[in-house]
């Protein structure tokens, strides 16, 4: 694949980086000579009293540039440097990077390769298989779950036993595999915030926390008509859509009033990207097993 | 004939107070932010997103530089080119927007930057409106500049100005060239050009803004300030035509090896790299020519800590400008890139080199505007000394040490091929280095409010002085 989107200016690329090149060469042998006899002034003076020697280069410092320039012109005849031209050890950053993986795979492959057999929860009981599960976990997943996996506000944790989009072996792979998309719709347009209000008051009477009962009443009947479809009559919420458990204590984004209104209002937006492809499926496998044990103590 | 005309030092005085003012202000943010790094409270979320690192980075790198280093080369090179070319200022008013025109300038940085109005480029954040002031600032530059240049008595131009001139043409272009924008508003704008091109114009400013802004024009400075304190010639003609040349001719060349290992062609990040090696010698030029101009002199370090100021600054050049090209060979890339040895390097480059030179030259030029010689108190220049290089070098070792450790750390790996630490873990292990660092840029901050008092003791009931124009030496009128 040609970097350049014509011929012009690749010949252009050589062209400046030989002239460089040599107008290097050119000033430095131009300027190497060696007068005998004591070194003189160049003969000017300016504001007084500055004025400058003659010196020669010095013999060290003039090697010190012969060698840099020797060296690169030695470099640009190996590896790609002069436009399109490709260099003799035909040297690409790409090919490297996929030596480097195809090296990585053939070392370290057996050894993730060896636990696809095992169903999760014989993984999640093997020490070794929980300890590289971990580093992965630290190295993929801790940037938003936490070291600890406990999650942060917008962040799910996965060391309890609620789940959203299910918790069950073969769920945890999906989410880590493919990735999910949570999405809760904004209501702030269709309830006004007075109907907000009491949604959020609603809400909070489902888990017991404090609320205006007033309000809670009429937010119940708001819930009936626009809540239910996603998180379900009983509020319980839907794993197929990744709607929360609204009963239960755990919250996603928070759950005082304030927040629950803001959720409410502008709705949220959840992603958790996909690993499949990037760690492939043995590693997935021990990272669902990992994930699984956190909340699964393994029968051992 | 002693004629009657002065020199324009007016512009010079005002440039060079502001050299100190602005040096404390911006070094007062870069410690701020180290501290923030120890202590991430001080980020003060609670108050709003303007004080976040994030804000104050940029804050600190274009005051440091920009209003610093910009003041500090306004300041000698309308001195130094007004001396050597035996004539006043060209256009003084020109000479005058300039200073009030790069003043507006570094208020409205201040202000845009904390309110998160950035083009999102490195060292190039002002947004569009800015971007043209600057403009107008550094054109009204060079007609000064230039025009003084020909307006000259002597047939000679001294070297001095060959950097300046170099520095003042280049940063033209390099402004002009990557700042190119769409504004979509009056505080908002998309850059020209996209993509890996994008990146790589953002880099061939960066790097050049290092080299002609940070490193030509402050060579401009040494080529003054050395000779004249330490009042012997110049070590070598031949060597600066050299030296001058070639680091013109591969500056040019060095960005990509900001940009080693991504989407960068192959062959921009191999021209990139090498000719960031060639760079080596063309740089040690400049140190060679600055420090062997003391030979025959070495007793005056004992006594002058102006030269010690000057000349140690050379020895940071030169170690910076050896450590350059090593990081720009890949496979050292490899490791010292993303971690704190960069920032370790641009700091030996930006305190050891770039302070120092112009501490050094202020400490000669600001008695000089009130018609003295020396400072109030030669004793305090000599602590200021000694407090800035225990910081640099408190500075510059704990982020080797810390940016070597993260670069290890990153690449470790278990028999598994699973990473040994994760980032959290580099990042919990710098925190030592992070503080060491902050005592070095604390006692660097520390030494500049030195200087400010010796400034303030020196210039308190003086009159301003403007020196009268000298006639070129007989021979060389």
């Amino acid at each position: 694949m040609a970097d350049f989107v014509s011929g012009f200016w690749n010949v252009y690329v050589i062209g400046l980086v030989v002239l460089s090149l040599l107008f290097c060469l050119f000033i430095l042998v131009s300027n190497n000579k060696r007068e005998a006899g004591p070194v003189e002034l160049h003969g000017h003076v300016w504001d007084e009293n500055l004025a400058e020697y003659n010196n020669p280069l010095p013999r060290w410092w003039l090697y010190l540039f012969w060698i840099t320039l020797v060296f690169s012109i030695v470099y640009l005849a190996l590896y790609p440097g002069l436009g399109n031209v490709k260099g003799i050890l035909g040297w690409t950053s790409i090919g490297q990077y996929e030596a480097e993986q195809a090296r990585a795979a053939d070392r370290y492959g057996p050894i993730f390769a060896k636990y696809r057999e095992m169903d999760v929860a014989a993984v999640a009981s093997d020490p070794d298989a929980q300890g590289m599960g971990q580093r992965l976990f630290l190295t993929y997943c801790a940037q938003c779950h936490g070291s600890d996996a406990r999650g942060a506000k917008g962040f799910p944790n996965l060391a309890d036993s609620s789940w959203q989009w299910g918790g069950e072996p073969e769920a945890i792979r999906a989410t880590i595999t493919d990735g999910r998309m949570g999405a809760m719709i904004p209501f702030g347009a269709t309830l006004g915030p007075d109907g907000v209000k009491d949604v959020a008051n609603y809400v909070r009477s489902l888990s017991g926390l404090a609320h205006d009962s007033l309000r809670a009443q009429r937010g119940a009947e708001a819930f009936q008509q626009n809540c239910v479809a996603c998180h379900g009559a009983d509020a319980k919420g839907m794993a197929a859509l990744g709607a929360p458990d609204l009963t239960d204590e755990n919250w996603l984004w928070g759950s005082s009033e304030a927040v629950i209104v803001e959720t409410i209002t502008h709705g949220r937006m959840n992603r958790m990207p996909g690993f499949g492809e990037f760690l492939g499926q043995d590693k997935v496998h021990l990272l669902t097993a990992y994930v699984w044990g956190l909340s699964n103590k393994p029968s051992r | 004939m002693q004629s009657q005309a002065t020199y324009n030092y007016k512009v010079v005085r005002q440039f060079s107070i502001m050299t100190v003012v602005w040096g404390i202000v911006g070094m007062l943010v870069g410690v701020i932010i180290a501290a923030q790094l120890v202590w991430p409270a001080l980020n003060l979320s609670g108050a709003g997103e303007w004080f976040h690192f994030g804000r104050l980075r940029p804050l600190h790198t274009n005051a440091v530089i920009f209003a610093f280093g910009g003041c500090a080369l306004f300041a000698t090179s309308y001195f130094v080119v007004q001396r050597t070319c035996h004539t006043t200022l060209f256009a003084p008013a020109l000479a005058s927007f300039t200073f009030w025109g790069w003043q507006l300038t570094i208020v409205l940085a201040a202000i845009t930057l904390p309110l998160g109005y950035t083009s999102g480029k490195e060292y190039a954040e002002l947004e569009w409106p800015i971007d043209i002031l600057i403009t107008l600032v550094w054109v009204s530059y060079a007609i000064v500049f230039f025009g003084t240049i020909v307006k000259r008595k002597v047939s000679h131009i001294y070297v001095a100005n060959w950097f300046f001139g170099g520095f003042i043409l280049t940063v033209a272009l390099l402004h002009l060239v990557n700042s190119a924008a769409v504004p979509v508003s009056f505080w908002k704008s998309y850059s020209a050009y996209a993509g890996a091109q994008d990146a790589m114009i953002q880099w061939w400013y960066g790097h050049n803004a290092v080299g002609f802004f940070l490193t030509a024009g402050f060579l401009g400075m040494m080529y003054y300030f050395v000779p004249k304190q330490a009042d012997r010639p110049v070590y070598s003609y031949r060597l600066s035509v050299v030296h001058f040349w070639a680091l013109i001719f591969t500056y040019m060349w060095a960005g990509p090896h900001h940009l080693h290992y991504t989407a960068l062609p192959d062959w921009t990040q191999s021209v990139g790299m090498l000719f960031s090696l060639i760079l080596l010698a063309p740089s040690w030029g400049g140190m060679i020519n600055g420090i062997m101009t003391l030979s025959g002199a070495w007793h005056k370090l004992r006594t002058d800590p102006i030269l010690k100021f000057l000349i140690v600054s050379l020895s940071f050049y030169g170690m910076s400008t050896f450590e350059g090209p090593m990081m720009s060979i890949k496979t050292v890339n490899a490791l010292s890139h993303y971690t704190d040895w960069t920032v370790g390097h641009v700091h030996s480059g930006a305190l050891g080199w770039v302070a120092m030179i112009s501490i050094g030259s202020m400490y000669y030029l600001i008695p000089r505007m009130y018609g003295k010689t020396e400072m109030y108190s030669v004793g305090l220049i000599t602590t200021h000394f000694w407090i800035a290089t225990i910081g640099i070098v408190l500075y510059i070792a704990s982020m080797w040490i810390a940016g070597v450790m993260q670069g290890l750390m990153w690449r470790a790996t278990n028999p598994d091929g699973t990473l040994t630490y994760s980032f959290i873990e580099s990042v919990k292990a710098s925190y030592p280095f992070w503080t060491i660092r902050l005592v070095g840029g604390l006692l660097f901050l520390f030494g500049m409010l030195i200087m400010f008092y010796n400034m303030v003791k020196t210039i308190a009931g003086q009159k301003a002085y403007d020196a009268p124009v000298l006639a070129p030496a007989a021979a060389h009128a």
